[in-house]
């Protein structure tokens, strides 16, 4: 089994997935009907990405690993998630902040993880990538709209994005398993993906009216698997099922 | 939300047809009735192409003027096409 391999995967996938999760809690509570569809719309594609990755991994792994025993079954600091994917739906504004930050990384790294040698992450990536083109659309537009909209609605989103801006840098760190995987032409470099980030972001920011934060020191540690106290809790929901009746199904 | 103007959503389900309205939904501005019409309306591959209108701008008929709009024509079977042949290769008509 190619260990960096798998790690690499779960370094995506796992962004997805603790999304998806995150979002799914938001099924029945968005703000208005026609949002909390298309939250959850967004959450049911990113888990289906998930599925894809995980699928590809288990196979990877062999003995009885499978695609549900990766997503639910893992400990804490067994997933590779960055910590901005994990942070709370405290209300709309952080909610579609944390989407929109993360959607403008998501796709600069499909776009390039497309051109990846390993066919099977270079097809996921490709089917993937008009599923986040939309992401991407929808929590600009909504980044626009708040921020263009009432004095009420244009502070809090840009309280928002001041506070999930801490978790932005480490979207571009590498771990030992990325440096291995770019080496060998799979993994993308992310190191690379920084600046073509803040500037698109920035400029979406300035559209809307906000101000891009600037800060000296980030958040780290989710790639490590190292998480925020919030990530125990999110666990805590996702994996009560399978933990208590294993291996249920329905 | 509450403040949200209602809009009329239109679906094309396949190149060729007709757009069909099918329903309706609440959005602040244009851009976010698309949007949502797309989450909303084609999340099971139903449509190739839609159309939002605001509700605000459709002109509608009186129900209570409906005996004088719509009886007229019931007693006039002659105005159906149902005299003619139709063509097997003619469809959607």
């Amino acid at each position: 089994m190619d260990k960096d391999l798998v790690q690499y995967i779960f370094g995506i996938a796992d962004n997805a997935l603790i999304l998806g999760q995150r979002l799914g809690e938001l099924c029945g509570h968005g703000p208005s009907l026609e949002t909390d569809i298309a939250m959850t719309n967004i959450s049911l594609d990113l888990l289906g990405q998930v599925r894809s990755y995980y699928q590809y991994a288990a196979k990877l792994m062999g003995d009885d690993t499978t695609e549900d025993t990766i997503a639910f079954l893992r400990k804490e600091r067994e997933y590779k998630n960055v910590l901005l994917v994990e942070q709370p739906n405290q209300d709309f504004a952080y909610s579609i902040s944390r989407q929109f930050l993360f959607d403008s990384y998501h796709l600069l790294l499909l776009e390039e993880l497309q051109n990846s040698t390993d066919a099977t992450l270079s097809a996921i990536a490709k089917k993937s990538i008009k599923e986040v083109s939309y992401h991407t659309r929808f929590s600009s537009d909504w980044i626009r709209r708040l921020g263009g909209g009432t004095e009420e609605s244009h502070n809090r989103i840009q309280e928002a994005i001041t506070h999930l801006w801490a978790f932005t840098d480490e979207l571009f760190h590498q771990t030992d398993a990325d440096k291995t995987m770019v080496s060998e032409g799979i993994g993308v470099d992310v190191t690379k993906l920084k600046d073509a980030f803040y500037k698109k972001v920035s400029a979406v920011l300035e559209e809307s009216t906000l101000e891009t934060p600037q800060l000296q020191y980030f958040q780290k540690g989710g790639k490590q698997g190292v998480h925020s106290e919030h990530m125990g809790y999110l666990l805590a929901d996702l994996q009560y099922m399978q933990r208590t009746y294993p291996n249920m199904n329905w | 939300m509450k403040n949200w103007p209602l809009w009329e959503v239109f679906i094309r389900s396949k190149n060729g047809l007709e757009h069909r309205h099918c329903g309706s939904l609440h959005a602040s501005d244009a851009t976010m009735a698309l949007e949502n019409a797309r989450d909303v309306y084609t999340r099971r591959m139903e449509g190739v192409s839609i159309w939002v209108v605001p509700s605000a701008q459709i002109t509608a008929s009186n129900p209570d003027d409906s005996a004088e709009l719509f009886e007229p024509a019931k007693d006039k079977a002659y105005r159906h096409p149902t005299f003619y042949e139709l063509p097997d290769e003619l469809k959607h008509m």
